[in-house]
């Protein structure tokens, strides 16, 4: 079973983004920000990280580069999944190392589309 | 539901099905009020008794045909069934590329396309591999009884929604343009496109012979017996070692005799009969 961790201070985006997940067969972990991301990527593994940009504590953009540069093996597939849509955010997130992106609102078929692009489904 | 209902229902559904050969079944209905609902809006009718009254009694050919096109299945993303989609561009190109070493042309017609997505997922993945294709003359066709989806695939315009279905983000930045809300196919991409507007339930003869056909999700919204008109009228325009790509759902089996499942590709169909050696597809006019 493939693993996933969802960081978003949102809770009502994180129910929904587990629900979508479990259905597809991901054991699903949650974050609220980028350090308690951090922390759980530090004694687990996920495959997949689901990421908002704009979180309290440490923001997505913060948690992609230390996972990329900290964390012993940063094998995760990372997919921004956020509001911010413009091209500048798209590209700085894609230069951090981002694997996929996701622009909020989206469905079912859009994240299961991705991960099928970044080969976790 | 009302007797009054029933019957709005039915000659909605009759007036599809005599534009595009879709059918909707009854227990669908429900997508006729919702289709339809930002279309009267628009002209402030209150219900679909007036609606149809319009179109019946005034006979009003624009409204008529508004109604048609609000009702047609659209639904369609970038690089739909994924798996499939990269044994087209792959193993299947690869084998024609083979076969049509002399002529260096490639025919594909993108049957029923909507707004668009697919023959440009098509384009995308011919320029990516621009060096492997350099000196080929591909020709990407694209048709469906939609004008306003075809207006819509023409400006290659897609909102946030759209442009994400499918669509990798690296494509989404190399092959697009942000303009506001909305993502716009670049020119080198939207050149690369003929989009023409086709009945699938009419001869499209004149559009010549192709290499590939796909004409995906939109059998399985036509009636039985259309479905095999449909086949019937494409088998003619797909070379003999031509291949035909259904949707994930759709199926030759019972439909035509004039093709059959491909032993290679899977979940491809190939001519049944092979009436002579394979021959480049040659843009002529037959009609």
């Amino acid at each position: 079973m493939k693993s996933c961790l969802i960081v978003d201070d949102s809770k009502v985006i994180r129910k929904v983004a587990r629900h979508i997940l479990e259905t597809m067969k991901f054991d699903v972990a949650e974050a609220a920000d980028g350090k308690e991301a951090l922390d759980h990527c530090n004694v687990s593994a996920p495959d997949v990280i689901l990421l908002d940009w704009n979180m309290p504590v440490m923001s997505g953009m913060d948690f992609l580069r230390a996972y990329r540069s900290t964390v012993e093996s940063p094998s995760a597939k990372v997919i921004f999944c956020t509001t911010e849509n413009g091209i500048a955010h798209i590209q700085a997130a894609i230069d951090a190392g981002a694997d996929e992106y996701v622009m909020k609102p989206f469905d079912r078929e859009t994240l299961e589309a991705k991960l099928q692009i970044v080969g976790c489904i | 539901m009302s007797v009054s209902e029933t019957k709005s229902y039915r000659i909605l559904s009759d007036l599809l099905e005599k534009h595009t050969g879709q059918t909707l079944l009854a227990n669908r209905h429900w997508r006729i009020d919702m289709a339809l609902k930002p279309l009267m809006r628009q002209n402030s009718i209150p219900d679909l008794e007036t609606l149809i009254s319009l179109i019946e009694i005034d006979a009003d050919p624009r409204l008529t045909m508004a109604c048609v096109e609000a009702m047609v299945n659209n639904e369609t993303c970038f690089f739909r069934d994924q798996a499939n989609f990269a044994l087209l561009t792959g193993p299947v190109f690869d084998m024609l590329r083979e076969h049509r070493m002399a002529s260096k042309r490639l025919r594909i017609w993108s049957a029923a396309c909507s707004t668009g997505q697919e023959p440009y997922s098509i384009a995308m993945s011919f320029s990516e591999n621009a060096d492997k294709w350099r000196g080929w003359n591909i020709q990407i066709f694209a048709s469906d009884v939609s004008g306003s989806a075809l207006t819509q695939a023409r400006a290659g315009r897609y909102s946030q929604f759209e442009i994400q279905r499918g669509l990798p983000v690296m494509q989404m930045l190399r092959y697009f343009d942000q303009k506001g809300e909305e993502w716009i196919a670049k020119d080198s991409l939207r050149k690369m496109v003929t989009f023409t507007e086709h009945n699938m339930l009419n001869s499209a003869r004149h559009l010549g012979m192709f290499d590939v056909i796909l004409c995906r999700n939109m059998l399985m919204y036509l009636g039985e017996d259309k479905r095999g008109l449909v086949l019937e009228a494409i088998a003619p325009m797909l070379a003999n070692d031509g291949i035909l790509m259904l949707g994930a759902a759709e199926t030759v089996i019972g439909q035509t005799q004039r093709f059959k499942a491909s032993q290679e590709f899977r979940g491809f169909y190939q001519p049944a009969a092979a009436k002579a050696p394979a021959q480049p597809a040659e843009y002529r006019r037959t009609a």
